[in-house]
């Protein structure tokens, strides 16, 4: 049976279609069959960030709705063997997500997937609930930001308290922090709240700490998950985040700021 | 501190740049979508009604459909595959193809 990951955080922009596509890449890398399935009903832009755009035909709301098998919603990418994308309608609204809808269309897909990652919208209400309520485990993206803290928080209230495990009194959702836009340099300055500030608020298990990277950026321009960049910090700290997750024990990196020589100084470009 | 912006500053940027390729994609996805929004949501009512007729004839399984939209450049191709189970076990099975191009 597949496990159920939702990615969420309550506030917006934080990363957590680029959190979901890395992940999702990452996990199907490793031989583990993954579906990624975007939740933010009408406002669809998961398929752009994983570059399949152009084959996106039926969508998730037409599964629900039982207008097209789930076969063939089913994007499978070009580039990694085992990686489908189930993207959703840009059309319809959040209220076509029904709870039976969406729990026909996981009860399939965990027959087939090991990792099922539902790429939340942002805010509180149906879309983001309804990609939380079947989860097994949760990734939680916060950025060391006052909003992004609180509303993680708010987050982590509603998967304690509304979740489809803690409905029916099963053992909670497991919480993971994913804590992205990380700047060492800034957090040295005490510009930016520190990862033990933000461990401390929100008291949930490390899973990675993504650095802010213009290689992220660069890759949805392109439409490829950023992992796929292997050369690029935020790459590699995905890279690193999936293997802590599939239970390696890994060393956090980018969490101390780099010593630039003066040559990249003047450059002004951080790799 | 950074002299060499002021060199690369007034540049467009390069075609092979990920930032125009960022737009180009954008182009094209909005152009469809912004055509189709307030057009009938057609794709999966055009599939039942064309598999109903097919059915009246010929057993067909469900999953043995595929439908894929195209888009390049200002085309879009619709494609259609019904693979036909055969009468008789062993011999071929065969295989319906519907296509169709609309340029915007």
């Amino acid at each position: 049976m597949g496990q159920i990951i939702v990615m969420t955080s309550g506030k917006g922009g934080v990363g957590k279609t680029t959190s979901s596509a890395a992940f999702a890449a990452g996990f199907a890398l490793r031989g583990r069959k993954t579906v990624v399935i975007d939740f933010d009903v009408g406002l669809r832009n998961l398929d752009l960030v994983m570059g399949c755009e152009r084959r996106v035909v039926f969508d998730f709301i037409n599964v629900i709705n039982g207008e097209a098998k789930l076969a063939q919603a089913l994007v499978k990418d070009k580039r990694i063997e085992n990686l489908y994308i189930l993207p959703t309608s840009q059309t319809r609204d959040k209220d076509a997500l029904t709870k039976e809808g969406v729990e026909a269309v996981m009860d399939e897909l965990r027959k087939d997937f090991e990792f099922i990652i539902c790429d939340s919208p942002a805010g509180i209400e149906r879309g983001a609930l309804m990609a939380l309520y079947f989860a097994d485990q949760a990734i939680i993206v916060t950025n060391p930001e006052v909003s992004s803290v609180r509303d993680s928080d708010r987050i982590l209230g509603m998967l304690a308290a509304r979740s489809r495990r803690a409905e029916l009194g099963l053992a909670p959702v497991t919480e993971h922090l994913l804590l992205t836009r990380y700047d060492p340099h800034r957090v040295e300055r005490g510009e930016m709240m520190t990862l033990d500030d933000v461990l401390d608020i929100l008291a949930i298990p490390l899973l990675g700490v993504i650095p802010e990277s213009p290689a992220v950026l660069r890759a949805s321009n392109v439409g490829l998950p950023v992992i796929m960049d292997e050369s690029s910090n935020a790459g590699m700290a995905y890279a690193d985040a999936v293997a802590r997750f599939l239970g390696e024990n890994v060393e956090h990196r980018f969490v101390k700021p780099t010593r630039r020589g003066l040559f990249s100084r003047l450059l002004g470009r951080p790799v | 501190m950074r002299i060499f912006n002021f060199f690369r500053s007034a540049q467009p940027p390069k075609p092979e740049s990920s930032a125009h390729q960022a737009k180009e994609r954008l182009q094209i996805v909005m152009a469809h979508e912004r055509a189709s929004r307030d057009g009938p949501d057609f794709l999966p009512l055009l599939q039942q009604e064309l598999l109903a007729v097919i059915a009246k004839y010929v057993d067909v399984d469900q999953n043995k459909v595929e439908v894929k939209l195209d888009r390049v450049k200002d085309v879009s191709t619709l494609e259609v595959n019904i693979e036909l189970p055969s009468r008789r076990p062993g011999t071929q099975r065969h295989r319906v193809t519907l296509q169709g191009a609309t340029s915007s």
